[in-house]
């Protein structure tokens, strides 16, 4: 463990506390496995010590089953944050192909692309082709509806989604929700969902039973990180709303190109680090813009996000590897 | 090539010359007096500098991105609107009437400027 990395888990510990956040049940065990930090959470219904600490020696190996979340790849990028976006996407593939325990499902969070040209996508389709799973599940960036409203991304990844490309899905008794909140932003605004996203999203929620495992994915965060860098979503305490009956709910985001960690309530918050380039903490720089590290740290700055499904107890393990 | 045609090439170079010089226009012949007033707007590190500018009605103003980052200019009232501008890129709108004109970036909301012309 580097001093750099050991840095970020005090860190996280102190935001946690600082926050107020009532962590009691649900941020069981955190400890390294591999390159990777282990969070061990319970959304709502308790979780064993034993089970806790079973994740924390064996991370990976448990669970029902368990997906992969990839992010902001930013496909045709090539500015000195990250010169070669290809062999880095191509890393966190390889990466997901070298876990011991196989993702059924890849969630990609959006930036599939830099400029949302055809060729960008092509190449992130090709690439993903080579990941031992199959199936990818995405949710549009800001960077992949740009100058045509976002027409070429539902042509490509939402023609059996609703609107401008939500939808669900169900996996082994757990509900998942693709949201977007990269469409028609406001000026001074943050991310947005809009009224008829958010309607669709209640009656979608509205019969399922409370203790439905629910997973929420959408690029922009969905909790407020940073406001003065855009970091957060104007309407998320709406939809927020509809899943307050449920005993276990997990907010998987992108954009931010960090990990990020909140626990509130029976909502576990997180973000996933891009493929890409990183970007700074919130407020340690001039902007958001790309940040530039050392060449031999950008790899520990990128990753992906393995999460494991136990369904009994519903209990859902994030586990976030650098590809580094 | 026959004599014939190689004089009337020796004299259709000149007379091409000419025709330029008539129709490229001298400053007598332009339709105004007044030089076009240019304004620019850099975009760095996610922010519109300078975020308020006040110009003259007949002003083309260009915003140009220099950052690592797409960016666009917007009015909010659908006055403008930028294609994205990827590094170093530009993007020009030239303000033929009076008022003030509030704009944003559509990937980035919170960057927001305003130009005022009058």
């Amino acid at each position: 463990m580097t001093a750099k990395k050991s840095d970020f888990i005090d860190q996280k510990m102190q935001d946690l506390n600082n926050d107020g956040v009532d962590r009691r049940g649900f941020l069981k065990c955190m400890a390294w496995a591999g390159t990777g930090l282990v969070w061990t959470l319970s959304g709502g219904i308790p979780v064993s010590q034993a089970f806790a600490k079973g994740i924390g020696q064996h991370a990976g190996k448990t669970g029902d089953f368990s997906f992969v979340q990839i992010s902001d790849s930013h496909m045709g990028f090539n500015k000195p944050a990250n010169p070669d976006v290809i062999v880095t996407l191509q890393a966190a593939v390889d990466k997901i192909n070298a876990l011991p325990n196989q993702p059924e499902f890849l969630l990609h969070t959006g930036d599939i692309s830099h400029l949302s040209r055809p060729e960008q996508f092509d190449n992130v389709d090709q690439i993903l082709k080579s990941a031992s799973a199959k199936d990818v599940f995405f949710v549009p960036g800001e960077h992949d509806v740009l100058d045509d409203n976002g027409k070429q991304y539902l042509e490509r990844y939402g023609k059996s989604a609703q609107g401008a490309g939500w939808y669900s899905f169900d996996h082994k008794g757990v509900h998942f929700i693709g949201l977007v909140n990269v469409m028609n932003l406001k000026a001074g605004g943050l991310g947005s969902l809009g009224g008829e996203q958010l309607e669709w999203m209640e009656k979608d929620v509205k019969h399922l039973r409370h203790s439905t495992p629910i997973v929420v994915f959408a690029h922009i965060p969905l909790w407020s990180v940073y406001p003065e860098w855009g970091w957060g979503t104007d309407d998320s305490a709406q939809a927020l709303a509809y899943l307050r009956k449920f005993g276990s709910v997990t907010v998987l985001n992108g954009h931010i190109h960090q990990n990020m960690q909140k626990v509130e309530g029976k909502v576990t918050f997180h973000t996933a680090m891009s493929t890409a380039f990183p970007q700074p903490q919130p407020g340690k720089a001039d902007s958001p813009g790309p940040m530039k590290v050392p060449a031999e740290q950008l790899r520990t700055l990128l990753g992906i996000t393995d999460v494991n499904y136990v369904r009994n107890p519903h209990s859902l393990a994030v586990i976030d590897s650098s590809l580094g | 090539m026959t004599k014939k045609n190689a004089w009337v090439a020796s004299l259709a170079a000149p007379m091409a010359m000419a025709m330029l010089l008539l129709f490229s226009g001298s400053p007598n012949l332009t339709a105004s007096d007044q030089p076009a007033a240019i304004a620019a707007v850099k975009i760095d590190n996610f922010s519109f500098g300078p975020q308020a500018l006040t110009i003259p009605v007949g002003t083309t103003v260009t915003w140009t991105n220099r950052d690592d980052i797409p960016h666009t200019a917007v009015s909010t009232d659908g006055v403008f609107k930028s294609k994205v501008m990827d590094t170093d890129e530009k993007f020009s709108y030239t303000f033929t009437k009076a008022g003030t004109y509030s704009y944003y970036c559509t990937i980035h909301p919170k960057m927001t400027g305003q130009v005022v012309v009058q």
